[in-house]
């Protein structure tokens, strides 16, 4: 059994005490969510803290998913694995069930939620890759209320976020427009382990050409990034294995790919192009279905 | 032999049978296990027991300049503080490893690897013993380490061992076997010469349970009782007689349910002496548990094998000769467990299932700052490293030749009526029919329907890839003539005892891990004298209770152990039918034996039962002339030569060409371990070794950066595969019995370990014949693959 270094403990019940408890309890206090980013590090002792405020009585609160006519909103509390099961949300964003597929295993997604996943920024995470091919923004909550950031300037860097002292993400908010779909690819070592490479895309079309289209990428740089190239160079365009092979292209120059245990950079690379096109091909498939 | 074709059993029904003897019949320890009432090491709670943290060097090289205890001391929970400095006054700082070399208990003079040794805490609770660990300070200066094994021998390298007296070098030892002049000439006349560097990396055993103790010393009785995660209480507790000095009867070791061994659990490890001068100190049960860093980074560890195979042939494929040199990469300390004899283990049978002109291998070892070990990884002692080189390089021959890998095997099989075998290495074969058991399982995969299929997708530019590997495994160890760990002969004694009412009780020396002794070897003495296997106990890993013998590892408990507990019963019938012939009132002669009753030659109705018998020996009344009351034997068995069990492996995988992803699609195993005692259990071993053995193919690897850092630390990094990753297996039969062994049965534990990553790795390479490829290394991440693909395979470390 690893163990963690002494923490002490508190328990919220309401985000205004969640936030107050973060106020009074300083730079030392944390939240754990799922726990299970958070937790891991701390048994291997390479996170400390004084304090963990548990926000898991929050799930009545910011467990949802709503579905409303221009935009999608999901709690922070939400978990990997209601993500994964709720229908409306797949109808309408299939990237979210492909990627929560192939993140971690079940005990993970039985706890792990939204809101720990973007907040941990991992850059190799698979749903702030999601939330940025989806043009996501993220509700940010603190005593003096609610300010609403876009994922681009919600991950500052590996492991940082827009979310500051005294401060919690309460909402994703994903716009929800006419006409499209999305994918998600991952390649992964084995079932459960963290990507390789992953590529998400959305598209959206309008009277055969492509009105609008956007990739994200996850573990080939700081934070998951989208690529405004691509979209610039889809939009206006039929839908083609050219035009697939040319965001690809983009994907493979624009990505920042070092090499470690998990791949060598010149396939993670050649992973960002390879994926980028299968999820493109992927998302127009999905709308063509539908038509 | 013959050869059975396979039902598929699937049904749990299937498998509820009660066989008096042989056959399918659930696992009698499973309802404790699946109750969560087995007795991990962890779960042993005891009175006043206190917790033990172990402070490990953070560096792979570095010499001790200073350690001040004071801070942990003083913590309000810590009863103890230990150095390597403590340790030297009582001469415990080192301790001998499995062969023959010496290990640190505790760091004195300098760290050898991260992860080492370097003090340890004793506390109230296993909390505060591993706050305490931060508070103790220590100074190292920082050495350049020895990581690179290929540069382990150079003249400027650090010298890693400079505790050993003169030593001027990482040399470890030098080791050849085979006749180097007879292999020259084969190699010499040969058409076709084929040379390949192929890597074992290094991997771990990674059992769920980790390693751990609870050492609980009496000072009054002066008696130390050892609960241990141990495959080998006897020699563990012979050893610590050894070490520690204590008397050998003042020591009981305790093994209780083992969370999977697969030879991590063999050595001894400076934990379990730390918890046994814990206890000594303190006078309290000290409990020390590793967490599943220290498991991976500091014990055992196996493979670690830089070979180079050549293989010899004529153009129509007749292998003449096979010779291999190898760099074997033993990290700090040789903790290698095999028979002192044999310090590559059984690598001596490189030589595979083929007949031969001549064999010859020369190994180098080498130490370098990584953790020791060489354990015997479900390997049987390095068996797997010898049947993965030669798989590999028959498969190169196949390549080079533009032979279907089958045919070329099937034309160098060692043939039937060549058995008894003696290989070019010395290798005594005992019986294997290889023709039968590849034809089978080339049956059950419809092998040239795949290779029409594999034909037809290449066309259309998909990678199918058909791998094939054929192994031979010595295992059973063994002979004492030839065969001892630190000088304890590696015989196995058994002890049965029948009660009064006919139930049992079976006491053997080898240590269950998740075998299914309890069950397998109640089926053994059920064969043998009829009683039921639910009424026959059977006892292991309780030193005061079982007799000596080696314990568990090499697939040895049915090879050796089997046989025993089989002669030990056909003893205590011996003695009953001397029994039955008093009551039945007839002579021995006059008395047939059928499974459970002895009744009179040609009056089937005049028997008696084993149960009526053992009733008679314990109760009052005559017995013959010159036998005594009860009903029980002990014996000894020495094998008379190892167990080679072989087995036919095919495997079908399909890679995708944008990914370079392995996925397994199919995995046929035809398993020959002779005699089959309970087929269930078999399947079990096979399931698992299968899964094993994708692992090592596809992603098992202890990797270490270029300042000695392990980077396989935990199980997020170090991977083991999932039910994801393997196919439904497919597992077939034939049965060879060993002619040597009492029941015929060969030992089945290891060979799917042994036999599937070169099968699969066959397959990946095979998939990627389009690309010229003729060899890639394990672990065949998509990373791997995909650079093999773009012709530039790397080795893996
Ligand atoms: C074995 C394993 C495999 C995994 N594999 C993958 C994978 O393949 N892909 C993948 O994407 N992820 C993977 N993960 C991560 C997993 O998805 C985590 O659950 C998730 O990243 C974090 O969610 P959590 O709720 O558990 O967060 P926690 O661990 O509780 O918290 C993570 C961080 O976020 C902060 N935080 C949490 N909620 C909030 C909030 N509302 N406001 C502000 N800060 C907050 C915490 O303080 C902490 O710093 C894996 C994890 C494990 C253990």
């Amino acid at each position: 059994m690893q163990v963690p270094a002494p923490f002490e403990y508190e328990r919220a019940t309401s985000v205004e005490e969640a936030i107050g408890l973060l106020e009074k309890l300083g730079d030392g206090a944390r939240i754990v969510a799922g726990g299970h980013s958070l937790l891991p590090m701390m048994k291997l002792r390479l996170a400390n803290f004084d304090y963990l405020v548990d926000i898991n009585d929050l799930h009545d609160e910011l467990g949802y998913i709503t579905v409303e006519a221009d935009q999608v909103r999901i709690g922070a509390m939400a978990r990997h694995r209601e993500l994964l099961e709720s229908n409306e949300l797949g109808a309408a964003f299939p990237i979210f069930a492909d990627a929560e597929r192939v993140i971690a295993d079940p005990v993970v997604r039985n706890r792990g939620t939204l809101g720990g996943a973007l907040c941990q920024a991992d850059p190799a995470e698979d749903l702030s890759a999601v939330c940025t091919t989806l043009g996501a923004s993220c509700v940010i909550q603190g005593r003096g209320g609610e300010r609403v950031v876009t994922m681009e300037d919600f991950h500052r860097g590996p492991y940082e976020t827009a979310v500051g002292a005294a401060e919690m993400l309460v909402e994703v908010r994903i716009p929800l427009r006419p006409n499209g779909s999305s994918a998600y690819e991952k390649v992964e070592r084995r079932a459960g382990d963290w990507a390789v490479v992953s590529s998400g895309a959305a598209v959206w079309m309008d009277d055969g050409v492509i009105a609008d289209a956007r990739v994200g990428l996850a573990a080939v740089g700081a934070n998951t990034a989208g690529l405004p190239e691509i979209s610039a160079a889809l939009r206006g365009q039929a839908p083609s294995e050219e035009l697939y092979a040319r965001a690809g292209e983009i994907a493979a120059r624009s990505c920042d790919a070092a090499t470690d245990t998990r791949g060598s950079a010149d396939y993670k690379r050649h992973l960002a192009d390879e994926l980028t096109r299968r999820a493109l091909r992927r998302s127009v498939a999905r709308i063509n279905e539908r038509a | 032999m013959t050869a059975v074709s396979e039902t598929p059993v699937t049904a749990f029904e299937d498998n509820d049978q009660s066989p008096v003897g042989y056959g399918r019949m659930l696992r009698k320890e499973d309802p404790r296990f699946i109750r969560g009432k087995g007795r991990y090491i962890d779960d042993v709670q005891l009175p006043g027991m206190l917790h033990l943290a172990i402070l490990r060097a953070p560096m792979a090289h570095g010499r001790l300049v200073s350690i001040d205890t004071t801070k942990a001391a003083a913590h309000p929970k810590v009863k103890l503080v230990v150095t390597g400095a403590m340790l030297a006054e009582k001469g415990l700082a080192w301790m001998p490893t499995l062969s023959n070399d010496v290990q640190a208990v505790l760091v004195t003079d300098k760290v050898r690897f991260q992860g080492q040794e370097v003090a340890f805490v004793v506390a109230e609770d296993r909390y505060a013993a591993r706050d305490a660990l931060e508070l103790i300070d220590v100074e190292y200066d920082m050495l350049t380490p020895v990581i690179d094994v290929r540069k382990a021998l150079e003249a400027d390298a650090p010298v890693i061992r400079d505790d050993l007296e003169g030593k001027t070098d990482n040399h470890c030892f030098d080791w050849e076997t085979g006749d180097a002049a007879a292999t020259e000439a084969a190699f010499a006349q040969a058409d076709v010469v084929v040379r390949e560097d192929i890597v074992y990396p290094r991997v771990h055993p990674a059992p769920m349970e980790t390693c751990g103790a609870v050492a609980d010393y009496d000072g009054v009785d002066g008696k130390l009782t050892l609960y241990s995660t141990t495959q080998a209480p006897h020699a563990h507790r012979t050893l610590y007689a050894i070490v520690a000095g204590l008397p050998e009867h003042k020591i009981r070791v305790l093994a209780g349910d083992i969370g999977g061994g697969f030879g991590n659990k063999v050595p001894i490890y400076p934990g379990y002496v730390c918890a046994i001068v814990g206890s000594l100190l303190t006078g309290k049960p000290v409990k020390w548990v590793e967490d599943r860093s220290e498991n991976l980074t500091s014990t055992g560890f196996a493979r670690d094998y830089v070979m180079r195979g050549e293989i010899a042939a004529t153009r129509d494929g007749k292998i003449l000769a096979i010779r291999t040199n190898v760099l074997a990469d033993h990290g700090a300390f040789n903790g290698t467990a095999a028979p002192v004899k044999y310090p590559a283990g059984f690598f001596g049978v490189f030589t595979g299932s083929y007949d031969l002109q001549a064999a010859y291998c020369k190994m180098t070892a080498v130490y370098t700052n990584k953790a020791p070990g060489g354990v015997a990884y479900a390997c049987s002692f390095r068996i797997t490293e010898a049947v993965y080189l030669v798989e590999r390089i028959v498969d190169c021959l196949a390549h080079e030749l533009d032979m279907d890998p089958v045919q070329l095997r099937l034309k160098n099989f060692i043939r039937p009526e060549q058995f008894p075998y003696e290989t070019k290495t010395g290798w005594v074969y005992d019986s294997g029919e290889y023709e039968s058991t590849m034809r089978e399982a080339m049956r059950i995969a419809g092998y040239e329907e795949l290779r029409r299929e594999q034909a037809q997708k290449r066309e259309r530019g998909e990678l199918m890839g058909i791998g094939v590997a054929f192994f031979t495994e010595a295992v059973g160890a063994g002979p004492r003539k030839d065969m001892d760990i630190l000088g304890l002969g590696m015989a196995d004694g058994s002890e049965l005892r029948v009660h009064p009412t006919g139930k049992a009780v079976l006491r053997i020396s080898c240590m269950s891990q998740g075998q299914g002794h309890e069950t397998t070897f109640a089926q053994i003495v059920a064969e043998e004298i009829g009683i039921p296997p639910a009424d026959i106990q059977v006892v292991n890993g309780d030193t005061d209770q079982t007799p000596f013998g080696l314990g568990t590892y090499g697939s040895r408990s049915t090879p050796v152990s089997g046989a025993a507990a089989a002669l030990v019963a056909r003893k205590v019938r011996d003695k009953a039918r001397i029994i039955a012939s008093g009551m039945l009132e007839v002579s021995v002669a006059a008395l047939d034996w059928e499974k459970g009753a002895f009744h009179v030659k040609g009056d089937p109705s005049k028997s008696v039962t084993i149960q009526d018998i053992a009733m008679r020996a314990h109760g009052a009344g005559d017995l013959p002339e010159g036998i005594e009351g009860g009903l029980e034997a002990q014996i000894c068995y020495n094998p008379s030569n190892l167990t080679y069990p072989n087995g036919a492996y095919i495997c079908v995988v399909d890679v995708d060409a944008g990914t370079g992803r392995v996925k397994v699609r199919r995995f046929i195993a035809v398993d020959d371990c002779g005699t089959r005692i309970n087929p269930m259990i078999i399947e079990g071993q096979v399931h698992g070794g299968l899964t094993d053995g994708v692992g090592m193919a596809l992603m098992e690897i202890i990797a270490f950066d270029e300042d000695g850092n392990c980077t396989s630390g935990s199980l997020m990094d170090y991977l083991i595969p999932t039910a994801m990753e393997v196919p439904d297996w497919e597992t077939g039969f034939t049965v060879t019995p060993s002619p040597h062994h009492p029941i015929g049965a060969k030992g089945v534990g290891e060979s799917a370990t042994v036999g599937s990553p070169p099968a699969i790795v066959n397959a990946v390479v095979d998939a990627l014949k389009p690309f010229g490829i003729r060899h890639a290394d394990m672990p065949l991440t998509p990373s791997r693959v995909w650079d093999a693909m773009q012709g530039r395979p790397q080795p893996p470390i």
